[in-house]
């Protein structure tokens, strides 16, 4: 029986796993990815101060810091199903169960799939793929390439493909759909690009930075977005064109493009064939919280915050006693307020177990002024209303104690 | 095999010389490097596709090379249902791809197996009806 049963080695996991060990917790990190780090593992962009973030260098500093405090983490180890017993949970997994007094989920956000006719070929992926294909294999995904969906993830992929030497054609919104209306939408996009207006000195950015969130002067952006697309390193982007169809028999050999009206319709006559050998779609990113319901913790969908997900309150517990969440999977941000809201859950997991004290409740106000700190200083911002998505879901999570008590 | 491999990156440690591993994709013998998943050291190879769609034939590959989408279901040294994207490599591994399958609802109904015995002939390892 372990104190604490940790889903998920990314930042958030291995950071909970971390302040968990520090207080001398009995503690298991499972992953099914074969090594280490989730998503933080691809990550590699340069900060406004000039410095990169690179994910692997994070990473290794997080795995050095848990083994040598003999932390367990377990890889290539699959969760299907968790149980809730009379002392706390069993997790069952591809490698049997592990039964636990508490349990951490910290599984992460996942891909929204954009579909677009023609997108299961090969050659296709989503662009995180592409992400970890690059910058954790090192493998180039083909020779030259286009986006489908303009947004934060996506043109910060992109930057990184070019980065590896990877050639992009240019970036385009992917074909709308019953349900993409945002992704395919010019100015849902427009608002979108301001929020990456820091990750590379380029005119795309400057040109997106001075339209701020103001509906009229967007529309007007969207208007008048330059017929060449506004660049980005070597790569054009484009919010008024739309890839309509991916073409190829046996894999991608090309993708047919369309001119769009400022509200997203298709200018009839003015598609064009571009020659590619892949395509990388972009749809957003969602909460990874299937093992969350599970067990039976209660949902709420918060829009600012990417979709369902569990209620929490804000030292990260949920409604089911013993149950902990961390990291994207309550809401999507970015890994570095990730790995503070695992440091802020181990604590509180340590607080349960060792029946609330002084001390304990003294760091749980420390580590929760940090998660606001580093959310306040972020250089990627996901959603401009995240604070108010998290009061919103906090206040869930109080108002239903109150209606059980 | 490093056709596909990006050794030297401007911001990323260069990957230097990495153990290589022998494996077989549809019976061809490939080789990766240590910490390849199959996903990986294939396409590292030049080879995207992974499976058939098994009702249509419809080639497959990776999508989401994280394990969430279950595009690149592999076989692995004869057990069906491996992810591609988070099994590495191991030395002398048999991958096959997937294939179609039989259909039940298979649109030409003459192909069908009219009786036990004709599908045991068909589909089981050699027509014994109890394999």
């Amino acid at each position: 029986m372990h104190d604490v049963v940790i889903i998920g080695a990314g930042p958030a996991g291995l950071s909970a796993a971390i302040s968990c060990r520090e207080l001398d917790l009995d503690v298991l990190v499972v992953d099914e990815f074969p090594k280490p780090g989730g998503r933080l593992l691809g990550q590699l962009h340069q900060e406004p101060s000039g410095e990169w973030w690179n994910g692997i260098l994070e990473t290794k500093k997080l795995v050095d810091r848990a083994a040598e405090l003999d932390t367990r983490i377990e890889c290539g180890v699959s969760v299907h199903h968790i149980e809730k017993t009379e002392t706390g949970f069993n997790t069952h997994t591809n490698q049997g169960i592990f039964p636990s007094e508490n349990l951490l989920i910290a599984t992460g956000a996942a891909e929204s799939p954009a579909p677009i006719p023609g997108w299961t070929l090969p050659g296709v992926m989503s662009i995180g793929a592409a992400q970890v294909m690059t910058n954790v294999h090192r493998v180039r995904v083909g020779n030259k390439g286009i986006v489908a969906g303009v947004n934060v993830l996506s043109a910060a992929i992109a930057i990184e493909l070019q980065l590896a030497g990877v050639e992009l054609h240019s970036m385009v919104l992917p074909a709308k759909n019953a349900v993409n209306k945002h992704h395919a939408n010019p100015k849902a996009v427009m608002e979108g690009l301001v929020r990456v207006a820091h990750l590379a000195p380029s005119p795309f950015i400057r040109f997106g930075s001075k339209f701020a969130n103001n509906p009229l002067v967007r529309d007007i952006a969207v208007k008048f977005f330059p017929k060449g697309g506004v660049k980005m390193g070597d790569m054009p982007i484009h919010v008024r064109k739309s890839m309509i169809q991916i073409n190829g028999t046996d894999k991608v050999e090309s993708v047919t493009l369309a001119n769009l009206t400022t509200d997203g319709e298709v200018i009839p006559g003015s598609e064009e064939i571009v020659e590619v050998d892949f395509v990388c779609i972009a749809g957003g990113l969602y909460p990874l919280a299937e093992l969350a319901a599970v067990i039976g913790c209660p949902f709420q969908y918060v829009e600012e915050l990417g979709g369902h997900v569990p209620v929490h309150n804000e030292q990260m517990e949920t409604p089911v006693d013993g149950l902990f969440v961390a990291g994207n999977i309550t809401g999507i941000e970015s890994s570095k307020v990730a790995k503070d809201q695992g440091t802020l859950a181990g604590i509180s997991i340590a607080n349960r177990k060792y029946g609330k004290n002084a001390d304990l409740e003294f760091s749980i106000i420390e580590a929760k002024k940090q998660v606001h700190r580093t959310r306040d200083n972020a250089s990627i911002q996901f959603h401009p209303g995240i604070r108010e998505g998290r009061q919103r879901i906090h206040q869930t999570y109080i108002a239903q104690e109150q209606a059980n008590n | 095999m490093n056709k596909n491999r990006i050794m030297d990156h401007p911001v990323l440690e260069s990957l230097g010389n990495p153990k290589k591993i022998t494996f077989t994709f549809d019976g061809k013998k490939y080789e990766g490097f240590e910490g390849d998943t199959i996903a990986s050291a294939l396409l590292a190879n030049g080879i995207r596709k992974l499976r058939v769609q098994e009702a249509t034939g419809n080639p497959r590959s990776i999508y989401c090379n994280i394990g969430h989408c279950f595009e690149c279901r592999v076989a692995v040294n004869g057990k069906q249902g491996y992810r591609a994207c988070v099994t590495l490599i191991e030395e002398n591994m048999a991958v096959d791809s997937g294939q179609v399958l039989p259909h039940p609802l298979h649109p030409d109904v003459e192909d069908l197996p009219k009786t036990y015995a004709d599908y045991a002939k068909n589909y089981k390892k050699g027509g014994n009806p109890n394999a």
